[in-house]
């Protein structure tokens, strides 16, 4: 099967509910050791055990953004290829990537509280996740507005590719200004400044929260395929009846 | 494993994250057998799609 295959609704709907199981038990076990190791990391010498709250953090601020970012490629398949799996990508990530910017922004917070000694600052880092937040749910709201889902996935995918400007935003946000958010430790030139008693538990969980979102992403647009031919035989239904 | 004086946000963050991807799961599922549903209703009522194949059948 090649890569073009799937663009046949009906070959992703067999490959998907093949390839489901599997990655849901891979996702489950990665969980488990992640959340082990996460558990067994040490204390840090500043943070304290505060740290854990890094493990889960983390990999649903990258979500956040990587989310987002497929929903742009998406968005390009809708409006260059006009490709109906495209729109299908999109409108099946949105609440999935909502949900993970929320986790991003509200264990942030929980993280704040006793580092930081607030649980809100208004800082670029800060703000700019909360907008990503909000043009995730004014998504959500564009695709439930519009009855009809090719006229929705234009203006969706528009609504995306704006929407993409805030990913440097986000990332960058904290080099480009003053921030209360510490700046990369991870991803940035030189390699992580990350111990390897934390870098590799948030590694784990890194990936199993990438293929958990996958995971969910399959098994949303497989109820979303689903959804629009429950709404083209209802249409031939009703013209059947009508005739 | 002691978690110090920060227990609670530590054990506020973990059962959040639970709790949502818990949500996020059980929300697609149900809405998978809510299709499938409507897929059966559609089937019974005779229903076929331009294909010829059964609306029930999602592969």
């Amino acid at each position: 099967m090649t890569l073009i295959d799937l663009a046949n609704p009906t070959r992703f709907l067999t490959l998907t509910t093949r390839l489901l199981p599997w990655l849901a038990a891979v996702t489950a076990a990665l969980l488990l050791i992640g959340l082990y190791q996460s558990a067994m990391a040490p204390d840090d010498y500043q943070q304290g055990a505060t740290v854990k709250i890094m493990f889960i953090h983390v990999p649903n601020a990258w979500l956040s953004m990587f989310v987002w970012g497929v929903m742009s490629l998406a968005a390009l398949g809708t409006l260059v290829w006009r490709h109906p799996l495209a729109d299908v990508a999109a409108k099946a990530a949105a609440p999935i990537g909502a949900a993970f910017t929320f986790l991003a922004l509200v264990t942030g917070s929980l993280w704040g509280r006793p580092m930081w000694g607030t649980y809100w600052e208004w800082d670029a880092r800060l703000t700019s996740v909360l907008i990503l937040f909000l043009m995730y749910l004014g998504l959500i709201a564009l695709w439930r507005a519009v009855e009809d889902p090719s006229r929705a996935a234009r203006a969706a995918a528009i609504l995306t590719l704006v929407g993409a400007i805030n990913l440097p935003i986000i990332k960058f946000s904290v080099d480009w200004w003053n921030t209360l958010h510490q700046p990369a430790s991870v991803m940035r030139m030189g390699g992580s400044s990350l111990d390897r008693a934390f870098l590799i538990p948030l590694l784990v969980m890194a990936v199993a929260f990438s293929l958990l979102f996958v995971t969910l992403h399959l098994a949303a647009m497989r109820n979303e395929i689903l959804r629009r031919r429950v709404r083209s035989l209802q249409m031939m239904q009703a013209s059947q009846r009508a005739a | 494993m002691s978690l110090g004086p920060y227990t609670s946000f530590i054990v506020t963050s973990y059962a959040l994250v639970g709790a949502v991807v818990l949500i996020l799961i059980f929300s697609i599922a149900i809405d998978y057998r809510r299709q499938k549903e409507r897929l059966r209703e559609l089937d019974a009522s005779g229903v076929i799609r331009r294909s010829g194949r059964s609306a029930a059948d999602i592969q």
